[in-house]
């Protein structure tokens, strides 16, 4: 009863998915699906590597510096980081004295009340802060920036595809809309206030280029020359380790971890093999006059007889 | 416990003595787990994955236990609690936040491989129906717990997730609707969602624990299936399970672990979605909504049916499994010694992975159609060809014992205790 039931339930829902099949396929050919510029003109993230690639990577502290101070001096005009705290920057190299500073000097300031007064009113950032916002809140943001809401840099590099490539692409992806893609497609042209990337997922991006020009932001003597390919570098390091502070500890972890079950895999295999090579020598301790070896050589007998 | 020749537990020290008159918990263990507990000799690698799935839902409540310490079940304090104060703030919390993301996706992994091992070789056939079907059970509440868990960090895959998922109840007619606002506690998921989503996260893996007790105490009352699919006859066939298979189960264990800590350690975001470390809008849709990659087969059978009817798919697909030990009449256990049905096994193993790309994959008119074909066969497989299969198969000569397949001929990877062709010569020797 339960495997005719099941047959016919089965027929049933086979015949529904090809009545739907077919139907697909029908709409396939009498509808065929338009082509979109967003998916031939969207680009993969271009190649970029850094020293925290890999297994073994870990962060180059000059690298992450130089990426703090492109975000300081451009992202954060627009881009919060609510995640990250002053004294996170430890991670960059900094001591607390100067950790102190970066977060007194901050352009802007922490909400606070007036302790005689109980008046709203803001105070100076302490290590203990957050980076403070940009904007008040998601309306100022976007009145700010026509309409568009800056997305938090926290988690940047671990919320898109591609990660730090993917920030680094899009730094340095603005240009103008090739006229193949006008000539395809006549109604994709860039709107106004828009700025065609192709590293974006729909192409046109509300964040007007924000690294402009070489030696747009100086860097501190030793360092290398600030393109905006170098600045662009930079600042995706810094964002990888915004998103993941863990990085170097986990690679550190995962070493010693993965070492130690390594041997602990080796000697637990050759206690395995130790336990069961007994078996192997225990069986064969049981000798011919086990039921076992009488039944064999009274079969082999047998079958000797026969062949012979 | 199952066989006569079970060793009795023999306490020797007078405190276990003293213990065991009064709560033989001992004695337990040791039918259970130690040398009271006579295995099949001729289990191979495939045999590991049960140990392995209770060793990774243990890994699942002491991680989880720990970060639900410092987690917060607030739409406005969940995402920073997750990715700011474990991530950042916790001392190791990074480790416990990717140790218990990960762990879930092993033990998904040793759970199906698991299921596959047992649909192989007839482990569903009688007298194991209620193993199996325990089985299920424990898979259904996992794929519970897992969909919950995912919730709870407030990401934007955890929002359209539970939107999505939870939108097929009301597929259900006339209950539909309510039932689906029941569940949130609202039309939308939102606090009260997320709060009952995390309460039962916390309650789900006990009672996994507890379900996976009865599926053992099940199993051992006939005993573990073995690859030939032949009754145990008598003591040559078996094995006490301790020191033997501790022995295997425990390096190989040892062995899993290393890659789960090579993801864990090295590609803790891989099997992510980059999407859940954006704070939950409900204002702004995700290009694409995807489950979590183990969930992804049965996304696809959901999303090949244009109009979901009666129940859901899915349940479907998991009742058509329940009635398995039902479908499939052969008497032949294994599938090594049933040649069309090997076939269509692996076909299915193949089906499944395509359903789990086409779930994992946008929505375009390839995909779909390839979607519909896999589920299609899915359900055929179980429900039309496997009864069909069963009926007309003929099967291969059967091994007389498990001990007889081990000693003569199947001298193959999977028989541990092979004997070297050396003794039976040197017995028939001696005899002549």
């Amino acid at each position: 009863m339960v495997r005719v039931i099941g047959f016919l339930i089965g027929l049933v829902f086979a015949g529904i998915l090809l009545l739907a099949f077919i139907s697909n396929l029908s709409s396939y050919f009498t509808n065929p699906p338009t082509p979109l510029a967003a998916e031939e003109f969207h680009r993969a993230p271009k190649e970029l590597h850094l020293a925290s690639d890999g297994p073994f990577g870990h962060f180059d502290k000059q690298q992450l510096q130089r990426g703090f101070q492109i975000y300081s001096e451009v992202c954060s005009a627009c881009h919060s980081m609510k995640l990250v705290s002053f004294r996170d920057l430890k991670g960059l190299g900094y001591d607390d004295a100067e950790i102190k500073k970066i977060a007194s000097d901050w352009k802007t300031q922490v909400p606070s009340i007036n302790p005689d007064t109980g008046e709203e009113t803001t105070r100076k950032a302490m290590p203990s802060d957050t980076f403070p916002l940009p904007f008040p809140n998601e309306v100022a943001a976007r009145a700010a920036n026509n309409n568009a809401l800056p997305p938090d840099l926290s988690l940047i590099t671990k919320a898109r595809e591609g990660g730090a490539a993917y920030v680094y692409s899009i730094l340095t992806g603005f240009q103008n809309q090739p006229p193949e893609l006008l000539k395809k497609f006549p109604d994709a042209k860039t709107p106004a206030n828009l700025h065609y990337n192709p590293y974006f997922a729909n192409l046109n991006i509300a964040m007007p280029p924000p690294l402009t020009t070489d030696g747009q932001v100086t860097y501190a003597p030793g360092n290398p020359k600030p393109t905006v390919d170098q600045m662009a570098r930079d600042v995706a390091a810094f964002l990888v380790w915004t998103a993941q502070p863990d990085l170097e500890a986990r690679h550190a972890a995962g070493i010693a971890v993965v070492i130690f079950l390594l041997f602990a895999t080796i000697l637990a295999y050759l206690a395995k093999q130790q336990i069961w090579h007994e078996v192997h020598s225990g069986v064969r301790e049981t000798g011919p006059l086990d039921p076992v070896n009488q039944a064999k050589t009274r079969r082999a007998k047998a079958k000797a007889g026969v062949a012979g | 416990m199952s066989f006569s020749w079970a060793k009795p537990y023999e306490p020797k020290h007078p405190l276990m003595r003293w213990l065991d008159e009064r709560l033989p918990l001992p004695r337990l263990v040791y039918g259970a787990i130690g040398g009271g507990y006579p295995v099949p000799r001729n289990l191979n690698y495939w045999w590991n994955f049960g140990v392995l799935a209770g060793i990774f839902l243990t890994i699942q409540i002491i991680t989880g236990i720990v970060l639900a310490m410092h987690y917060t079940a607030s739409t406005d304090g969940a995402f920073n609690s997750v990715n700011q104060l474990i991530m950042r703030d916790v001392n190791a919390g990074w480790l416990l936040r990717y140790a218990h993301m990960n762990g879930a996706s092993f033990f998904f992994l040793v759970t199906y491989i698991h299921i596959f091992r047992g649909l192989y070789y007839g482990s569903y056939k009688a007298p194991r129906e209620l193993v199996w079907m325990l089985g299920l059970v424990i898979y259904l509440l996992m794929m519970a717990t897992a969909f919950m868990g995912y919730v709870l960090p407030w990401g934007q895959m955890s929002y359209w997730g539970a939107q999505v998922i939870t939108g097929f109840f009301s597929a259900l007619p006339i209950v539909g609707d309510p039932l689906r606002i029941w569940i949130l506690g609202g039309y939308a998921p939102d606090q009260a969602a997320l709060t009952r989503f995390f309460s039962l996260h916390y309650l789900l893996p006990f009672v996994i624990a507890g379900v996976v007790i009865l599926h053992i105490w099940a199993l051992h009352i006939p005993g573990s299936n073995n690859p030939t699919g032949v009754d145990v006859k008598d003591e040559r066939d078996t094995l006490p399970f301790h020191p033997y298979y501790t022995a295997k189960d425990g390096w190989f264990a040892a062995a899993v672990l290393l890659f789960y800590a090579l993801v864990t350690y090295f590609l803790p975001d891989y099997l992510g979605n980059p999407d859940n470390y954006i704070p939950a809008n409900n204002l702004a849709t995700p290009a694409e909504i995807v489950p979590e990659w183990y969930l992804l087969p049965f996304y696809a059978i959901l999303r090949s049916f244009t109009a979901d009817f009666i129940l859901p798919a899915k349940l479907w697909g998991v009742l058509a499994m329940f009635f398995l030990p039902w479908l499939d009449k052969s008497p032949v256990r294994s599938g090594r010694y049933r040649p069309v049905f090997k076939r269509f096994f692996w076909l299915l193993v193949i089906d499944v992975i395509v359903l789990g790309w086409v779930g994992g994959s946008p929505v375009r008119p390839l995909t779909v159609a390839v979607g519909q074909i896999a589920a299609a066969y899915y359900f055929l497989h179980f429900l039309v060809i496997l009864p069909l299969v069963s009926r007309f198969e003929t099967t291969l000569p059967l091994p007389l014992s498990i001990s007889e397949s081990v000693l003569h001929g199947e001298t193959g990877r999977d028989s541990p205790a092979v004997t070297k062709p050396r003794r039976s010569k040197a017995a028939t020797a001696v005899v002549d």
